[in-house]
């Protein structure tokens, strides 16, 4: 190899740190810019929490996948899917048509692509809900519509002294003002308030109020009566479908398939990505990072480094602290993780039956919402509360070979179940003694759903918050790179001050969920992290 | 009254929406579940059924036989071998298009022609003095589309011919003790066969059929479904992006095939040595450079769409039904020149899509044009730029 070509292999003008969905998608948008861009994962495999494995185990056939973590899409902001010409690459997003919520009794709720079929569905149970139904999800948009432009923008710099800080708080502050009084209010509801209390305002059903609240606790150490659950109902909601808000896809292969795709459009777009290369440090040369080190001691250069990790990661390892401020080190020491959710992961010899409907297998096109009622569901978060998991968790569950015949063999089947809740720390034992044990808690739940659900288990997979640390680097295995709440949000994500993709370390940026708007399989951190380094590089 | 296909007995049973229309007066069903978007994607990424039996069906047999078809069918009959299928078209004497179809050769002398409009009595007065038999076969057969990327695998199962048979080409095969046609044809732009089957023994070959593919999550699908698949796919259909020349008021119902986007079939036209009734018109068509219109795809720009719409506080829709009038297609100037016959929105290509007519002279990929549309009540236009067809077309379609 001649010097010049040894050069480039170790000169660039940005190495992403981490090659998540948000690594990836930011260094495709550097790598449109015209920047060389490097991207490092420490693991054999891109897509960080996104990614699809081939299961092999025992006797097992072959030709099963499981989405290991992340399992679905939705929060994706769809002009990332344009400008990254995501298509060309094979982005395929799958309807998920129905929505299932077993309400306990035996009965059901099942929710599809009519909305006349729906309302009927709900006044089945409550004929006073109906229109609630319609009202509710009116309001809701309202919010989302409000809380829109927040959400897809760097938020604005309030603390800060430069004039384009105070262009950026008159943005905001005139958008706020031509929201209307009663959508604010909503928006303050939900951006403080449970979820149990906002859905106390529309719906009488606990099935019903149930099935609406199990998007509120999601990835978080909240049940649906803590306040700040709403919140995160609403952040579900930010999310879409082909338009459709609040709906979710299953990505053609799971959400591995659509990391690969954006590995292939970044890689379209000149970036370079390297497998088994663990970041141990960024370097710096005068309060300036210069490149980074690999755990193997090579040393890369750029004069962008670009963290795709958590807060954690991202300030307190890549990084003496000593080089920071004190504040910010300080704030993110007090970031809240605390990861709750676990995975389960199933391979079937074929479909569970649930009693109600023997004869048909439209119910299991998308979600299986396992939380009868919010009393169900804050129940299983109490566990939580003292250190232990639930013993009868809340399931969102998935039948992925339904939407995605090519995820199982023919005729067999995957199902995918998040569960909650499971606190990272245990009181008095920890996960390795515990796994099976949350398993089986996992499995009898479904059971008694899915009467003869565990004569069609042929192999199960149980990821636990330390398995999810472990394996992608996210702290105490929280999916969102820091947890959904107020203080932790916005102007404050990851830290006051810090909430626009720089860092006190000239050079250095931080592009995961741990930034504004936040996680999900939503590329937005990645995007925005992109369009201010270029802004910076005068590009 | 209206009438059922030979697979309805089945078929209905599998349709929990009761949400049919009458397709040439006979019932077809619209959708099956309350997501026409997921038997869409049946049918691009697992498997789908479509019951295509209201297709009239001629049988055409005789010595004759070829002769009648090439002195009718744009499309050159003579090219097509016993096994093959040619998607064609047939035009009036001032070359203007009145239907299109596909015809089956299974011997020399030996074809079935699919029509979606009845025409039996236009062939026969071209078939005066000659030695061929025309029959209407419609109600005898059943025809069944088996349409997607396990479409093979599928049937397969049933008919080991299924694994090697070409694009375009049938072939007689066996299901479940009945003979069929089997020929890799179909109206998605995807992998996909059709099998027809004499109408009494229809419904045994769908179970066998859907037997066979429930382990690959097959379903059936209904006409909204497949108009998103076949605009998709770039293939014009009847009464929307033309009408039967014989029956149009007025020649700007009419267009050509080369308007039409068949200038592929045209074959030996513009020299003379090919002659079917409405050759001669389309020969000066092509020499004296008179096409009024030019067929092409059209590509919204997202960005522009969500603007619009964003602008006046609506969240912009991605609906993936056609929308159900004709739009406008402007210059920058605001000047009509030409417009959009359907216009849907893509789910797999993620993005708005139609199939329009423009001046020729605007026809050239990528042209820069405006597509009108009302939103809140006010006409506006969007950015749109000319597009090839088809929009979607795997690899698989003819692999």
């Amino acid at each position: 190899m001649d010097l010049d070509k040894l050069d480039r292999r170790r000169n660039f003008d940005a190495i992403v740190v981490g090659g998540g969905h948000n690594g990836l998608t930011n260094a495709a948008y550097l790598g449109k810019a015209g920047l060389r861009t490097l991207v490092l994962e420490k693991n054999d495999l891109v897509g960080g929490a996104a990614i699809t494995e081939r299961v092999s185990a025992g006797t097992l056939p072959s030709g099963f996948s499981f989405t290991t973590f992340s399992y679905a899409l939705s929060l994706l902001r769809p002009e990332i899917i344009h400008e990254l010409d995501l298509v060309k690459h094979g982005f395929l997003p799958l309807m998920m048509p129905s929505s299932f919520h077993p309400t306990g009794d035996g009965d059901y709720l099942l929710f599809g692509d009519d909305h006349g079929q729906n309302l009927q569905e709900v006044r089945r149970h409550s004929p006073r809900d109906a229109d609630a139904y319609e009202r509710y999800h009116h309001d809701l948009d309202a919010a989302c519509r409000a809380v829109r432009p927040l959400f897809d923008n760097a938020p604005p710099d309030v603390f800060g002294s430069d004039p384009e800080d105070a262009v950026d708080v008159k943005w905001l502050v005139d958008h706020l003002r031509g929201v209307d009084r009663k959508t604010m209010h909503d928006v303050v509801r939900l951006l403080t308030g449970s979820a149990a209390d906002w859905l106390d305002d529309y719906f009488e059903h606990e099935a019903i109020k149930g099935y609406h609240a199990s998007s509120s606790i999601i990835g978080s150490k909240v049940g649906p009566m803590s306040p700040g659950s709403a919140l995160v109902l609403l952040f579900h909601k930010m999310g879409e479908h082909d338009g459709h808000l609040g709906s979710w896809s299953f990505h053609k292969g799971g959400n591995g398939g659509f990391t690969q795709v954006l590995a292939r459009a970044a890689e379209a777009y000149g970036a370079e990505i390297r497998l088994g290369a663990a970041v141990s440090s960024v370097l710096t040369e005068n309060g300036r990072a210069v490149g980074v080190a690999l755990e193997d001691g090579t040393e890369l250069r750029a004069p962008v480094v670009v963290s795709a990790l958590d807060p954690r990661r991202t300030f307190l390892d890549l990084v003496e602290p000593r080089e920071l401020p004190l504040d910010l080190v300080d704030n993110v020491r007090r970031m809240k993780f605390r990861g709750v959710s676990a995975k389960v992961n199933f391979a079937l010899d074929g479909l569970p039956v649930f009693p109600a409907l023997p004869d048909t297998v439209d119910h299991y096109g998308g979600f299986l919402n396992i939380g009868p009622t919010i009393e169900y569901v804050e129940r299983a978060f109490d566990a939580a509360k003292y250190g232990w998991y639930s013993e009868q968790p809340f399931i969102d569950a998935a039948i992925q070979s339904v939407v995605d015949p090519d995820m199982a063999p023919p005729g067999k089947h995957v199902m995918s179940c998040f569960v909650q809740y499971a606190p990272y720390e245990l009181r008095g034992s920890d996960w390795t003694t515990e796994r099976e044990s949350f398993g089986d808690n996992a499995q009898a739940v479904l059971e008694s759903h899915f009467p003869g659900f565990g004569d069609l288990v042929l192999h199960r997979e149980v990821v636990t918050p330390v398995d999810i640390e472990a394996r992608t680097g996210l702290t105490e295995g929280n999916i969102f790179a820091g947890e959904f709440l107020a203080p932790q949000m916005y102007f404050f994500r990851p830290a006051p001050g810090w909430s626009q993709y720089a860092t006190p370390i000239e050079g250095y940026y931080q592009c995961g969920s741990g930034t504004h708007p936040g996680g999900c399989v939503i590329g937005a951190p990645g995007k925005l992290a992109s369009r201010r380094i270029l802004r910076d590089l005068e590009r | 009254m209206i009438t059922t296909t030979p697979f309805h007995p089945r078929l209905s049973e599998l349709n929990s929406q009761g949400l049919y229309t009458h397709w040439q007066g006979q019932l077809s069903a619209l959708r099956y579940t309350h997501a026409p978007k997921h038997e869409y994607f049946a049918v691009r990424n697992a498997v789908g059924v479509f019951d295509t039996s209201p297709l009239y069906k001629y049988r055409i047999t005789g010595p004759d036989a070829e002769r009648l078809l090439s002195g009718a069918l744009v499309r050159d009959i003579r090219t097509c071998r016993p096994g093959q299928a040619q998607y064609t078209a047939w035009c009036d004497d001032r070359g203007y298009v009145m239907h299109d179809g596909v015809a089956f050769r299974h011997s020399p002398d030996d074809f079935l022609l699919t029509a979606g409009r009845p025409a039996l009595s236009w062939f026969q007065e071209l078939a005066t003095a000659m030695r061929v038999e025309l029959e209407d076969v419609t109600g005898a057969y059943g025809m069944l589309a088996v349409q997607g990327p396990r479409s093979r695998a599928v049937l397969a199962a049933l008919m080991p011919e299924a694994e090697s048979l070409a694009y375009f080409d049938h072939l007689p095969a066996k299901v479940a003790g009945t003979a069929v046609t089997l020929s890799r044809t179909g109206y998605t732009g995807d992998l996909g066969f059709e099998l027809t089957v004499e109408a009494d023994s229809a419904v045994a070959v769908l179970d066998a059929v859907l037997e066979a593919g429930a382990p690959h999550s097959i379903r059936p699908f209904g006409e909204e479904a497949l108009m998103t698949l076949r605009i998709e796919a770039g293939l014009p259909l009847v009464d929307v992006e033309w009408h039967d020349a014989r029956l149009a008021m007025s020649d700007a119902d009419c267009v050509t095939p080369r308007e039409l986007g068949f200038g592929w079939m045209l074959r030996g036209v513009r020299d003379g040595s090919r002659r079917f009734v409405g050759s001669e018109a389309i020969r000066r068509e092509l020499v004296d450079g008179t096409s009024r219109w030019a067929t092409t795809g059209i590509v919204v720009d997202e960005a522009d769409w969500d603007r619009i719409h964003r602008e006046v506080g609506l969240f912009p829709p991605k609906s993936e039904h056609p929308l159900p009038y004709e739009s406008m297609l402007l210059d920058d100037d605001r000047a009509e020149i030409g417009y959009c016959t359907s216009f849907v929105y893509s789910p797999v290509l993620q993005r708005h899509i139609g199939i329009a007519r423009v001046r020729p002279d605007l026809a050239a990929a990528g042209t820069e044009l405006r597509l009108e549309l009302a939103i809140a009540h006010h006409n506006t236009t969007v950015r749109v730029a000319t597009s090839p067809m088809p929009f979607f077309d795997p690899p698989r379609k003819k692999g």
